[in-house]
C-alpha cells in the first residue's frame, strides 16, 4: 500500500476519475458497436428503403422497417392515452390530497409495480386481457389494445413518481394565495398547480412514452408480431423492439446486420425522447 | 347552466380517490393471481429440485441458483464503479463541464431499453470478444444495466450526509480520503444499500439483456464461462412455448415474491436514511 497520505491522495483521486469515466465508455462502446453492425446495411440497401421500405424479408434481402416504426409509436401512444391520466390522476390524489400515513403506505404500493418483471406482464396479458378482447371485442385478441392497455399498466409508476415530484415542488405559497381567493381545491390543481408543474408533468409522459417504446419482452407476448401497419386497434403488430428479440437468437449474415440496424432506429428514438424530457426536468429545477 | 364549484370539488376527489385506490388494485390482484395459481405448486421439492424434460417435469434449482449467481457478481462489479462514481461527483469536483458530461453519459445509460443492452452485450462480449453465451456476457451486460441506478442512489445518499460531519473529520487533520472512506461512507450505507437493492431487484426480474447474453441453458453454471437461465428466462420459455403451465405459474410466484422482498428490503432502508437525517 501507498503510505505518503499526499501520495494516496492523489492516487485515489485518479482511481475515482477512472471510475467516473467508464459509465461514458460504456456508453460509447454501445453506441459504437451497435452502430458498427447497423449502419453498414443502412449504406448497402439505403435509408430510404430501409426506414420507409414496407417489406420485412432479411433473408430475401428486403429489410423495410416501416410498419414496426409505425406500430413501435402506436403502441407508446396507445399505452400513453391508458397511463397518462391514470398516473396523473393517481400523482395529484398523493400530492395533494391523501395525509402522511396514507402517502407512506401508497407511495411504496405504487413504486412496486415498477418491479414487476415484464415477462410477468405480457403472461398476465395473455391469459387475462387477451381472451377478454378475443371473446368481447373480436378479433385474435393479440393487438394493439391489449399491448397498450399491458404498456399502460407498466408505465404507471414512470408517471406517477416523476408527476409527483413535480407537483410537491410547486411552492405552498401559490396554494394558499389561490385558497385566499376563495377558489376550491380542484379549482387551485387545475388552474394553479397543473400549470406550475407543468413542464415536470411533460416530462414524465415523455420518460413514461421511453419505456413503453423500449418495452420488449411483455410485446411480444401480446403483440402478435404481424408484419404490417394494423389498420385498426384489434390488429395485431410488431415492434421494433419485438423484431430484434423474436429474431436475434438465430440471425446470421445480412439478417442479423438488419436487426442491428433496427436498434439503430430504436436507440436515435430513444435518445430524442430523453434528451426532450431531460430538458423538460431542467427547465422546472 | 353554471355547476357549483363545490359539488365539482367533491366529485373530484371522489374520482381521484378511486384512481389512487384503482392502481394500488392492479398490484394487489397481479400478486394475488400469481400467489393463489402458483402456490399449489411451489414445495419443496420445486425449490431444490433439477428440471427434468424441458422444465416439465422438476424444479427450477438450476434457474434459482443462475438468478442469484448473475445478480450478486453483478452487484460485485458494479457497486464499487458506481459508488465510486458518485464518491467523485460529490465530494472530488465542483459542478463543471467534466460533470455535466459524465452525468450525461449516466442519464443517457438509464435511458436505454434492456433490448438495447441485449443487443450490445450479444455483439460484444458474446461474439466480438468470444464470450459465448456465458454467466460472464450475462453479468458484466447487467452490470453497465444497473450501474446508473447504483450512481444515482448513492449520490443522493452521499449528498444527504450532513456538511458538520466532515468539517469536524478535516478538522481532526483527516485527508479527504479518510474522511470519505472513515465519516462519509459509513453514514451513507443506508442510501447506498437501496440502490444495490433496487439494482439486484431489476437484475432478477430481467429478461431481454439476459437472454441474449447468458443464453438458456437448462444445466446449473458451474464457471463463469457456462451459460444459464435465470427464473425470469425460465419462466418466460416455460409460458410462450406452452412448456408448462403449472411450473411457469411456479416459477412466477417465486420470481415475484423475491422480487417484492427485495424492494420492499429497499423501501425499508431508503426510510432509515431519510429518518437518519431529519
Amino acid at each position: 500500500m501507498i503510505k505518503n497520505p499526499v501520495k494516496k491522495e492523489q492516487f485515489v483521486k485518479w482511481v475515482l476519475v477512472a471510475f467516473a469515466l467508464s459509465s461514458l465508455l460504456f456508453l460509447f462502446l454501445i453506441f459504437i458497436f451497435i452502430l458498427f453492425e447497423g449502419l453498414p446495411l443502412f449504406h448497402k440497401i439505403g435509408l430510404k428503403n430501409i426506414i420507409m421500405g414496407s417489406k420485412w424479408a432479411p433473408t430475401k434481402g428486403s429489410f423495410g422497417i416501416f410498419p414496426m416504426i409505425v406500430s413501435s409509436f402506436l403502441v407508446t401512444f396507445g399505452a400513453l392515452v391508458i397511463g397518462a391520466p391514470m398516473g396523473l390522476s393517481c400523482a395529484i390524489y398523493l400530492s395533494e390530497y391523501s395525509g402522511k400515513r396514507m402517502k407512506m403506505f401508497l407511495k411504496p404500493a405504487l413504486e412496486l409495480l415498477a418491479g414487476i418483471p415484464s415477462v410477468v406482464y405480457g403472461f398476465l396479458g395473455v391469459i387475462y386481457i387477451v381472451p377478454l378482447i378475443r371473446n368481447y371485442i373480436g378479433g385474435s385478441g393479440f393487438s394493439l389494445l391489449a399491448t397498450s392497455i399491458i404498456l399502460g399498466i407498466m408505465i404507471l409508476p414512470t408517471i406517477i413518481s416523476i408527476s409527483f415530484d413535480s407537483l410537491m415542488s410547486v411552492p405552498k405559497t401559490y396554494r394558499e394565495g389561490s385558497f385566499a381567493m376563495g377558489a376550491t381545491k380542484w379549482q387551485t390543481i387545475y388552474k394553479v398547480i397543473i400549470p406550475a408543474a407543468k413542464s415536470g408533468i411533460l416530462a414524465s409522459f415523455i420518460l413514461g412514452m421511453g419505456r413503453a417504446i423500449g418495452e420488449t419482452m411483455a410485446v411480444i407476448m401480446i403483440a402478435g408480431n404481424a408484419l404490417r401497419i394494423p389498420t385498426s386497434i384489434l390488429d395485431p403488430l410488431r415492434t421494433l423492439t419485438g423484431n430484434i428479440a423474436l429474431e436475434l437468437a438465430y440471425a446470421t449474415g445480412d439478417h442479423r446486420l438488419g436487426l442491428f440496424s433496427t436498434g439503430v432506429v430504436l436507440l436515435v428514438i430513444i435518445m430524442i425522447l430523453n434528451y426532450i424530457a431531460n430538458f423538460g426536468i431542467k427547465r422546472k429545477m | 347552466m353554471r355547476i357549483n364549484p363545490r359539488f365539482t370539488n367533491k366529485l373530484v376527489q371522489l374520482g381521484l380517490n378511486f384512481q389512487a385506490f384503482f392502481t394500488v388494485g392492479i398490484l394487489v390482484i397481479i400478486v394475488a393471481i400469481i400467489c393463489f395459481k402458483g402456490l399449489p405448486y411451489v414445495n419443496f421439492e420445486f425449490i431444490f429440485a433439477y428440471p427434468q424434460d424441458m422444465g416439465r417435469l422438476g424444479g427450477i434449482f438450476p434457474s434459482i441458483a443462475g438468478t442469484i449467481l448473475l445478480a450478486l457478481l453483478s452487484i460485485l462489479f458494479a457497486t464499487p464503479l458506481g459508488v465510486g462514481t458518485a464518491i467523485f461527483l460529490t465530494e472530488y469536483t465542483k459542478e463543471s463541464i467534466f460533470t455535466k458530461i459524465i452525468r450525461f453519459g449516466v442519464e443517457s445509460l438509464a435511458g436505454i431499453p434492456s433490448i438495447l443492452y441485449g443487443l450490445f452485450g450479444f455483439i460484444f462480449f458474446v461474439i466480438k470478444l468470444k464470450m459465448g453465451w456465458s454467466l460472464l456476457a450475462g453479468v458484466l451486460t447487467i452490470t453497465i444495466m444497473i450501474l446508473p441506478t447504483i450512481i444515482r442512489t448513492s449520490e443522493e445518499a452521499i449528498k444527504a450526509v450532513p456538511r458538520n460531519l466532515r468539517i469536524v473529520s478535516y478538522s481532526l487533520s483527516a485527508t479527504k480520503w479518510e474522511t470519505v472512506t472513515k465519516v462519509v461512507l459509513p453514514s451513507a450505507i443506508p442510501g447506498i444499500l437501496t440502490g444495490i437493492m433496487l439494482s439486484v431487484g431489476r437484475a432478477v426480474g430481467e429478461t431481454a439483456a439476459v437472454i441474449f447474453t447468458m443464453g438458456s441453458s437448462l444445466r446449473l453454471p458451474t464457471s463463469l464461462m457456462d451459460s444459464g437461465r435465470t427464473m425470469a428466462v425460465h419462466f418466460y420459455i416455460l409460458a410462450r412455448e406452452g412448456i408448462s403451465m403449472e411450473k411457469a405459474y411456479g416459477t412466477a410466484l417465486v420470481l415475484v415474491v423475491s422480487i417484492l422482498l427485495i424492494n420492499v428490503l429497499a423501501y425499508y432502508l431508503m426510510n432509515k436514511a431519510i429518518s437518519k437525517y431529519s
